[in-house]
């Protein structure tokens, strides 16, 4: 049989699992199969995607186990096959599963009005339209063609952005096209800080 | 990183200074080890004893903000020890060019100063030029105004004892540290740096890598294997969203934001292009004509032409000598300047220094937007401490977005390598990727003013913005698009390339609108060969640990920048055990007839400098491609504070003087002026030193991770640390809560008191220093205290205006007293 460096991985984590286990044996049962079949159970129809972490710029691979039948992310790791990590990550790393299931995430779309104590559900149509409104509305009022010199600058003067280093490489190249084409020149994020 | 991370074990001596790698880049801990394995020495300087510290064959400490202080001994003892590597010094830097008669450095300044503007005038550090407008050069390094000879001045005053008596590191400590690391001054030795923001969150913070870049070069370490000058950057994306250029300066491949004195895309070639009259000199950046026009391309596709400047005309430009970086944004919005801003993946309310001032800010915008995983500090402002909601206009609009694994695109690690991930399962309830989010805004934005009309709307209407498959964003469309392609069939090198076919590398850009791409540097990563950043191929040929065919880097996959450093003037590796490259071509009568390099993708294909016979080639070029003149700098006429590093206190510091000069702080400095903007030095009301940290089981502000009961469990609350003697001085037991003030805030911690801290003698007085993380914030989790930016000041760096967070003055007390 031919193994994968991920494959003896498994194997091995599992046993050591399973002899874990075995060292609180009581009544003399042997936990180490049952350990083991738990183990195959968990992760044998889930499918494999490799991702990378989401934290420091190590760049450490992770592969998500995914339930075929939920669609749900059920266990994440580090990726044996990843050139820098093989296999290995830090706390934050190895508790990406928490990023994946978490009753703390937001799922909706939220809104705070003027002078409001709270904050309102709103679906993504409205609030697109309504911060489009806002963007044109403070755009067209703050945008400056000529500078004090009376030179030509055709910036907008009146909206700022910060962000990000959390975004992928493609999400950032839009967001400064989108930006710029809207004339925001201050346009910063994480790497100034 | 010039190198990367696998390259680490290629060390001879590693040096951590201004990082912690073990606690805040645990796996790249995996390749110290490695290294250490093999004989390296591992050093670690830091003010506190980290579990960096704890692994090292020798640690010392040092007081924060003194970094150039410690670094200056080291180049004063390289270069009065003869540690340098003389023919790389005289033949790879411009330690070989002579400076010109303006040049002058008296009592902490350099000439050209101007007291009532608080700006250099550069012009008086060039170099010498002759008749062709070349730097004049001796590579003997005798001449008296050459920069090795204007160097070993400078750093001459930087005796051990000032040092010691500056840094609070005993001289012993400092001798150790020197003659471990100078001993890769040797050809077939390499040392390298770990640094982070322990370095360059100070007011002279590019002058502490400046430092390090110096001792880099004068050993030898640039190029090579296990050498180089490595940044361990902090966000998993930090790269690839500074290679975008998610900045104010720059456009996408470091390309400078346009100012508004270059009115056409001509003046602004003319600004911007670095001229060279060197024959021998690659003078990279004469390429930029053909970047910058491919990126317009990029941005506004066949409504960018040669006749209307390729829209250059349409992009806002910044006013000359005006900076819009983060302190300046933070500084504006707290005047009231903007009515609008997105916080867009980010949590500035405890990101940013002086995060009271930020908060402030926040509630005198008209609307913000705030795009997020899980609440946060920012989009919550309004209800937070010392706010009353009803007195707050701002509306806020916070939008759910999807995590890492809930969708598929590429993210840029340290070492430049661009890795591609896939998405695991669909974002939670109505949360949404990013890019969907940024393509369904955009359209409302631009239908408006297709509707309606507005001011402008000529940029926003015509902007490219085809990149979705099905009405879902696809990550796939903007790597073509960011990769470029060719817009008509075109000849180059004898091939034809048709319309519509990706480009297959940055070497094929052209400036007349025949390519797009819209960042020259990622032009290669996705190309006819496919999406070369997916790649998985984990063999590794080099023998170096390269695994140059796992994921892409750039530039064109050179794994290791300025290698061709790496070789000798005839192109033979300096370590014959680790050749980065190595010439392979043939030779006839002592010549070399034909071209081939191995190893990494050469800097630049060029013939090696010499024949094997000593004589020069005139068909080769120096090994610092991107340099205007090709050399490694030693001098660097081009920073804001100085041509050489020259250690400065900080804006808050325990001392009176500055010991190597009247010059007190960065005479160039970014300070702000409003209520807000408190600086306080030697304030018996805040004795002690203060810096800022990370722990392992958090992550920047805690957005994230505070939120993860695994992570939360481990570090629950913000803590101070302090030495046993502070302690004892205040009365403080372990564990107690206690007050941290600064001049501008206050936050209460839990005390930790430990032997890591130790007290320091500068300049004869026992001076303090605590120190505290950042993750956490009044949000969540409840009684896990507030932001350690609350105490951080708002001034920055002359260059690139990083905040000072990293030394600053606070008081401690017991809570209650």
């Amino acid at each position: 049989m031919k193994l994968t460096r991920r494959d003896f991985l498994k194997i091995s984590s599992a046993a050591t699992a399973g002899l874990a286990l075995g060292g609180c044996t009581t009544m003399g049962f042997n936990m180490q199969p049952v350990q083991e079949q738990a183990w195959r159970l968990r992760t044998q129809d889930a499918k494999e995607t490799p991702t990378i972490c989401c934290y420091c710029a190590v760049g450490c691979g992770i592969l998500c186990h995914t339930d075929k039948r939920t669609g749900k992310v059920i266990y994440t790791e580090g990726d044996a096959d990843h050139p820098i990590n093989r296999g290995a990550l830090c706390a934050k790393g190895a508790a990406t599963y928490q990023v994946a299931q978490n009753d703390k995430r937001m799922t909706k779309v939220l809104y705070r009005a003027p002078y409001s104590t709270q904050w309102e559900e709103k679906s993504w149509d409205w609030a697109l339209r309504q911060i489009a409104k806002r963007v044109k509305d403070s755009r067209d009022k703050s945008f400056t063609r000529k500078n004090a010199k009376g030179q030509v600058v055709n910036r907008c003067d009146g909206i700022a952005s910060v962000g990000s280093a959390a975004l992928d490489n493609e999400e950032c190249w839009i967001y400064q096209a989108m930006l710029r084409a809207m004339g925001l020149v201050y346009i910063e994020h994480q790497a100034r800080i | 990183m010039t190198n990367h991370w696998i390259d680490i074990k290629n060390s001879d001596c590693i040096l951590i200074m201004g990082s912690n790698a073990a606690e805040n880049h645990p796996i790249s801990f995996k390749w110290v080890i490695e290294a250490r394995k093999s004989g390296a020495t591992l050093i670690s300087v830091d003010p506190r004893f980290t579990r960096t510290s704890s692994k090292a064959d020798f640690y010392t400490a040092l007081r924060s903000g003194t970094d150039i202080a410690f670094l200056g001994g080291m180049i004063n003892y390289i270069l009065s020890h003869n540690k340098y590597f003389q023919e790389y010094v005289a033949r790879y830097t411009n330690a070989c060019f002579i400076v010109g008669k303006k040049y002058g450095f008296h009592d902490g300044l350099f000439a050209g100063f101007d007291p009532k503007t608080r700006k250099y005038d550069k012009s008086y550090w060039a170099y010498e030029l002759d008749a062709n407008g070349v730097p004049k050069k001796d590579y003997t390094l005798k001449h008296p105004r050459s920069v090795f000879q204007l160097l070993k001045k400078h750093y001459s005053r930087y005796t051990l004892d000032k040092v010691s008596a500056v840094t609070g590191t005993p001289k012993e400590d400092l001798l150790k540290v020197y003659e471990l690391y100078s001993a890769t001054g040797k050809p077939d030795k390499a040392g390298t740096i770990m640094y982070a923001m322990g370095w360059t969150q100070h007011t002279v913070g590019v002058q502490n890598i400046r430092a390090m870049a110096i001792i880099q070069l004068l050993l030898g370490n640039m190029g090579v294997a296990g050498g180089g000058v490595n940044a361990l950057r902090g966000e998993s994306n930090v790269q690839g969203s500074t290679d975008h250029c998610l900045l104010f300066h720059i456009w996408p491949g470091y390309l400078p934001t346009p100012r508004a004195s270059a009115a056409t895309l001509a003046d602004y070639n003319k600004k911007y292009t670095p001229v060279s009259h060197d024959p021998l000199s690659a003078n990279w950046w004469q390429n930029k004509p053909k970047y910058v026009v491919s990126f317009l391309k990029a941005m506004f596709g066949d409504a960018a032409h040669a006749g209307n400047d390729f829209g250059y005309g349409w992009m806002p430009k910044l006013d000359d000598g005006k900076t819009y970086s983060w302190l300046d944004l933070f500084d504006a919005m707290y005047r009231g300047e903007f009515s609008g801003f997105f916080a867009w993946g980010q949590n500035p309310a405890c990101s940013g220094a002086n995060a009271d001032k930020n908060r402030e800010a926040l509630a005198r915008l008209d609307w913000m937007v705030n795009v997020n995983l899980f609440d946060n500090e920012t989009a919550s402002f309004w209800k937070g401490p010392g706010m009353d909601p009803r007195k707050v206009k701002t509306e806020v609009f916070f939008l759910p977005c999807a995590a890492f694994m809930e969708k598929e695109g590429s993210i840029t690690n340290s070492g430049r390598w661009a890795q591609w991930r896939y998405k695991a399962q669909e974002p939670p309830g109505e949360a949404k990727p990013d890019g969907d989010i940024m393509v369904e805004l955009f359209n409302e934005i631009r239908s408006l003013y297709a509707k309606e009309g507005g001011v402008f709307p000529d940029p926003i209407l015509n902007l490219k913005w085809d990149y979705t498959t099905q009405g879902k964003y696809d990550a796939h469309k903007v790597a073509r698009t960011i990769n470029g392609e060719f817009t008509r069939d075109v000849t180059l090198k004898g091939k034809t390339y048709r319309k519509g076919q990706l480009v297959p590398s940055f070497a094929f850009l052209q400036a007349d609108g025949s390519t797009t791409s819209g960042n020259w540097l990622y032009c290669q990563s996705y190309n006819e060969s496919g999406n070369n950043m997916a790649r998985r191929d984990n063999r590794d040929t080099s023998g170096i640990g390269l695994y140059s065919n796992w994921s892409w880097c750039w530039p064109v996959n050179r794994r290791i920048l300025y290698n061709r450093a790496s070789v000798d003037l005839m192109g033979r590796p300096w370590n014959p055990k680790k050749p980065v490259i190595a010439f392979a071509g043939e030779v006839q009568d002592g010549k070399y007839v034909t071209k081939k390099w191995v190893g990494d993708v050469p800097d630049g294909g060029w013939y090696p400098m010499m024949n094997p016979d000593g004589t020069p080639r005139s068909d080769t070029k120096y090994p610092f491609i991107m340099k205007p003149h090709g050399f490694g700098a030693v001098f660097g006429p081009g920073r804001g504070d100085g041509p050489f590093p020259e250690h400065y206190e900080p804006i808050e510091c325990p001392v009176e003087k500055n010991l190597f000069s009247s010059q007190f702080t960065n005479p160039v400095a970014a300070v702000y002026r409003t209520q807000k903007d408190v600086y306080k030095t030697c304030n018996p009301r805040y004795p002690f030193v203060c810096t800022t940290y990370r722990v392992t089981e958090h992550w920047q502000t805690g957005v994230l991770t505070r939120w993860q009961p695994w992570l939360l469990e481990a570090e629950p609350q913000l803590f101070v640390e302090m030495s046993e003697e502070l302690a004892r001085l205040r009365g403080i037991q372990n564990g107690e809560k206690v007050i941290v003030e600064s001049p501008r805030g206050k936050v209460e911690a839990v005390a930790m008191v430990t032997k890591r801290f130790r007290p320091f003698m500068v300049q004869g007085q026992e001076i303090h220093q605590v120190g505290l993380p950042w993750h956490y914030g009044w949000v969540w989790p409840p009684d896990g205290g507030d932001s350690a930016n609350l105490l951080t000041p708002s001034a920055g760096d002359p260059n690139t205006r990083i905040p000072e967070t990293k030394a600053f003055m606070v008081n401690v007390r017991k809570k209650g007293v």
